[in-house]
């Protein structure tokens, strides 16, 4: 069913060196549109780095990105959002100190004219957030909550909410679960799964099994640098992904 | 009997307006209390005008330090830059230049001296804004000796006298020759609405609160933050620059010691203004309560003839209360 859908990212042959040390080796990435790639590996096999060459900020020392089949020269993160790639990072790229509105659209507010000056349109950031929110299910009181009132669960909500509200087509979510409350890993899995019925691609990294079980439909595995093991997650076994981290098939 | 927790709800509830209209509450009691203690002298029109004049250059300081402090930095060399930005104005005036290029000259080189600091710590990644400011605070001082040779320059004309020391007639009013406006009261109304604007409904003003909650969420965000922190540092330089004008119109003179620990009572409007030192919390007109608060604190303690020593002691002992109520502040409105 899903290899029938059209191939909205594909890395060919990523190698990416720091100085003498290779960090990434001939790897290789395809995702569907609407597909949900599990990224596992052991700390040290290269998943964050080449998240970052996905995302533009790192250029890769050899091979190349297809973005709808189209291949793009990466610059900066600005570049792959702007080919709708955006990433959830792990710190979870927020402002506590402002609104939750305002982070979605930090770096792309809206603006209206006020005589010759363009000033901040804040009853559009308020209507244009909570709208986007309502549409992924995710509830806060209010778009002007800051967001250091929130939980750690929420915050990941609003962090996965701010990926999204630009229409972007593929989202890249390092360890999503990682600081959660065991109570919260649910629905921020099943914002995931509700993403993934919009059509929007999410290629999800993690250490915890469960997540990847409970929302991939493929997995793939990094060992040192280069690709070690792909399965379809119905044709493998938890045991199975755990011994391709561990470097063993 | 009583229920607690509704009490305590209230005082939650309370927090975010005691946050916002705490600081001004404070400084109504505190015109209240110099009211009641010097009846005829502290309202009156003279003594209030006076308080502004005496303000009118430590307030741009004050705004400029606000904004480096709200990216969760500090610039230490604000005093320095307003003294080597006067003496640029002294010598170019004594060249015998035109009038608008001696008002122009002062807001120049303290564009360039903040540029100067925001390069700096950007390109040459110092570990924090406390170094750079802390080795241009030496430098800026140094130059404007140089430059003068150590000594007073005084004497300019009224063009460039006017900021610092004009006055708006008011007799078509009714008023008194005596009740004029200070010029530098107007300043500094335009200059804090302006950076109101600029902070509070502009998308700079948003980023540079971001730099200061989380500088990795503003580079994620795709906003240049190197860009943002050299030009909250240049603008702090130009409000440097501006505070020269005025000091030039109130003393006539260049000297060497103006400005001399300015950057101190800089931070300290801010923080009793409730700037965070850990950035991306305060607000404009936080600051404009601290630099009234300054300022009242110390003319009315002249006016009821308290030594200067006891002015230090107060101002320092608000400082920590100030800081200790955001503390407690935190305590109360935030999640962990």
């Amino acid at each position: 069913m899903l290899s029938s859908k059209n191939i909205v990212l594909e890395a060919k042959n990523i190698s990416k060196y720091f100085g003498t040390i290779t960090a990434l080796e001939n790897v290789n990435l395809t995702v569907r549109e609407g597909e949900c790639l599990g990224v596992v590996g052991d700390n040290g096999a290269g998943k964050s780095t080449f998240m970052k060459v996905l995302s533009g900020l790192y250029k890769p020392s050899s091979g190349s990105l297809f973005f709808n089949g189209n291949k793009e020269i990466l610059s900066s993160p600005k570049d792959s959002q702007n080919l709708g790639l955006e990433m959830v990072y792990q710190d979870l790229a927020l402002a506590g100190n402002l609104p939750i509105g305002e982070n979605i659209f930090l770096g792309r507010e809206p603006t209206k004219k006020f005589g010759f000056l363009n000033l901040l349109d804040y009853k559009k950031i308020k209507e244009l957030s909570e709208a986007h929110l309502d549409k992924l299910k995710i509830h806060v009181k209010s778009a002007e909550q800051k967001v250091e009132e929130l939980s750690g669960g929420q915050r990941q909500a609003i962090a996965i909410a701010r990926a999204t509200a630009f229409n972007s087509k593929i989202v890249i979510m390092d360890e999503p679960t990682a600081a959660l409350a065991i109570k919260e890993v649910g629905k921020v899995l099943d914002l995931i799964n509700s993403l993934k019925k919009m059509g929007v691609s999410v290629i999800i990294i993690s250490h915890r099994m469960d997540d990847i079980f409970a929302v991939s439909d493929r997995v793939m595995a990094l060992f040192q640098g280069t690709n070690f093991a792909e399965s379809e997650l119905s044709k493998t076994t938890r045991d199975e992904v755990i011994g391709w981290i561990m470097g063993k098939k | 009997m009583d229920n607690p927790k509704k009490d305590q709800s209230l005082f939650l509830k309370l927090i975010p307006y005691l946050d916002r209209y705490g600081i001004l509450i404070l400084l109504l009691l505190m015109i209240l209390a110099l009211h009641i203690m010097q009846p005829d002298v502290f309202l009156s029109w003279r003594n209030v005008t006076n308080v502004f004049k005496q303000i009118s250059w430590q307030s741009m300081l004050a705004l400029g330090v606000f904004m480096v402090i709200v990216t969760a930095g500090i610039d230490l060399s604000v005093g320095s830059i307003m003294m080597l930005s006067l003496m640029v104005l002294a010598i170019v005036a004594k060249a015998g230049m035109p009038w608008y290029i001696v008002v122009l000259v002062p807001m120049l080189a303290g564009l360039l001296c903040g540029m100067f600091n925001g390069l700096g710590i950007t390109l040459l990644r110092m570990p924090h804004p406390f170094i750079m400011t802390l080795g241009t605070l030496y430098i800026f001082r140094g130059a404007g000796n140089l430059i003068s040779g150590g000594v007073p320059i005084s004497g300019f004309t009224d063009e460039v006298r006017y900021l610092g020391h004009g006055r708006i007639d008011l007799t078509w009013l009714g008023l008194e020759e005596s009740q004029y406006l200070p010029v530098s009261l107007v300043l500094i109304a335009i200059v804090y609405f302006i950076f109101w604007v600029f902070m509070n409904h502009t998308r700079i003003g948003k980023w540079i609160y971001a730099i200061g909650g989380n500088p990795n969420a503003a580079r994620a965000s795709g906003i240049n933050v190197n860009k943002i922190l050299v030009i909250v540092y240049s603008l702090c330089g130009l409000l440097s620059g501006i505070g020269a004008l005025i000091l030039a119109g109130r003393a006539d003179s260049g000297y060497p010691n103006a400005g001399l620990n300015a950057e101190l009572d800089a931070i300290a409007a801010c923080i009793i203004g409730g700037a965070s030192f850990f950035g991306g919390r305060g607000t404009v007109l936080g600051v404009f309560a601290g630099v009234m608060i300054m300022g009242i604190l110390r003319n009315g303690l002249n006016l009821m003839d308290v030594s200067a020593f006891w002015q230090q002691v107060l101002i320092g002992a608000i400082i920590i209360i100030a800081v200790y109520i955001d503390v407690l502040r935190k305590d109360f409105g935030t999640r962990k």
